[in-house]
């Protein structure tokens, strides 16, 4: 809109910043492997920076993608591309290792034969060093954070009143909260009520349907699941004794964050009870 | 006791009165099942100052559907509509009545 807003854009900072921090890395690109090192480096900041600013740009929407994605059980994006950079990789470990043995053997005969074989394009040491970044620490690779697979809730039909939720378990598990956390907030958010049956299904009273319970799903992963700093479904809820309040502890940047309490609302009282209650 | 009259005049705590602090009074609508595929509209929260009665019956006649005012002990009177009015409600208290969207809550599926 206005150039006044555009300059309140913390986007438009970002990317200011991230064109300052190429500049050194491109030139630097061909130097040797120590220096280009410290640039991988400063590419994976560079990088964390320029998804981060993505993730402000695409507020909400963005984040019910996240979670569409999710529930359709989308392959991860990384996987896809390990598999495409595997072979070179391998090989210029190899390569690299050799490069190694050489020079422990003997440091000064062949070193021109060493230098020609370690020399590695700037690009393959990216890869590799992001390949490394996310077999051992996925959560920090370019601030792409793990996309949970939830399977799609399984409902099935009752009787006439009652709906069957299949897999609360699993999805509770998956979510890593407790099932009757999550079956509470069901229960607060359907304004109904329901039991647990004896293969551990949850039996709701009332008639639903599976994208009923998955909006609900939705609402509660937003609300009691995903971190609000970073946006991780790998997060935890914890309950402070001290003053009773329930936090959500993201086990991938650390923040906690408080969260109200699930509260039943007002029931209106329906059919045979209505009269007798008032 | 403190005779420091510089740290008494003002209070970083006390309460500013700045309705944007105080999320607590949410408009929650919520939705029920009754027997069968017939739904019920519950409508908690709308501040006292609001004649309930008027907007009762200016909801009923648009949404062409019953409707009564509960008295619940903790949340005071609750508007139910017959079937599922949400987001007509929520229409409704935004535009004629001027409620901001952030402090209205809907419930449900
Ligand atoms: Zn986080």
């Amino acid at each position: 809109m206005s150039a006044e807003e555009l300059g309140f854009d913390p986007t438009l900072k970002k990317k200011k910043k991230k064109v300052v921090s190429e500049a050194p890395s491109a030139s630097a690109s061909p130097a040797p492997e120590k220096e280009s090192l410290d640039d991988l480096f400063a590419g994976a900041k560079k990088k964390k920076k320029k998804t981060k600013a993505k993730k402000e740009a695409t507020d909400d929407n963005d984040n019910t993608d996240e979670l569409t994605e999710s529930f359709e059980g989308l392959k991860l994006k990384k996987k896809k591309k390990k598999k495409g950079s595997k072979a070179s990789e391998s090989a210029d470990f190899e390569k690299a290792l050799a490069a190694a043995g050489v020079q422990e053997e003997d440091s000064g005969k062949l070193y021109d034969e060493r230098q020609k074989e370690t020399f590695i394009p700037y690009i393959t040491l990216l890869d590799r060093f992001y390949d490394v970044l996310r077999e051992k620490n996925p959560e920090m690779a370019g601030g792409q954070h793990q996309k949970l697979k939830i399977p799609p809730p399984e409902v099935a039909r009752d009787g006439n009143k009652k709906t069957v939720f299949v897999n609360v378990q699993v999805i509770a598990h998956v979510l890593q909260r407790n099932p009757e956390h999550l079956i509470q907030y069901l229960f607060a958010e359907l304004g109904t009520s329901g039991s647990i049956d004896g293969e551990k299904r949850l039996v709701i009273k009332g008639r639903f349907q599976a994208k009923n319970i998955e909006s609900v799903l939705r609402r509660y992963i937003q609300e009691y699941v995903i971190c609000k700093t970073c946006k991780s479904m790998n997060t935890e809820l914890k309950r402070e004794s001290t003053n009773r309040l329930h936090f959500i502890v993201c086990k991938a940047c650390g923040s906690t964050k408080s969260v109200s309490s699930i509260k039943t609302g007002y029931q209106a009282h329906i059919g045979a009870n209505r009269r007798k209650r008032v | 006791m403190s005779n420091i009259q510089n740290l008494k005049s003002f209070d970083p705590f006390a309460d500013s009165g700045d309705v944007e602090t105080q999320p607590t009074n949410y408009i929650h609508i919520r939705i029920q099942q009754r027997n069968g595929r017939k739904t019920l509209t519950t409508v908690t929260g709308v501040p006292e100052e609001y004649d309930l009665k008027k907007i009762l019956k200016v909801l009923k006649k648009d949404f062409a559907c019953n409707g009564n005012i509960a008295k619940d002990p903790e949340v005071g009177s609750v508007i139910q509509l017959q079937g599922d009015q949400r987001l007509k409600v929520m229409q409704f208290l935004v535009k004629q009545l001027g409620m901001q969207k952030k402090n209205i809550k809907i419930h449900g599926f």
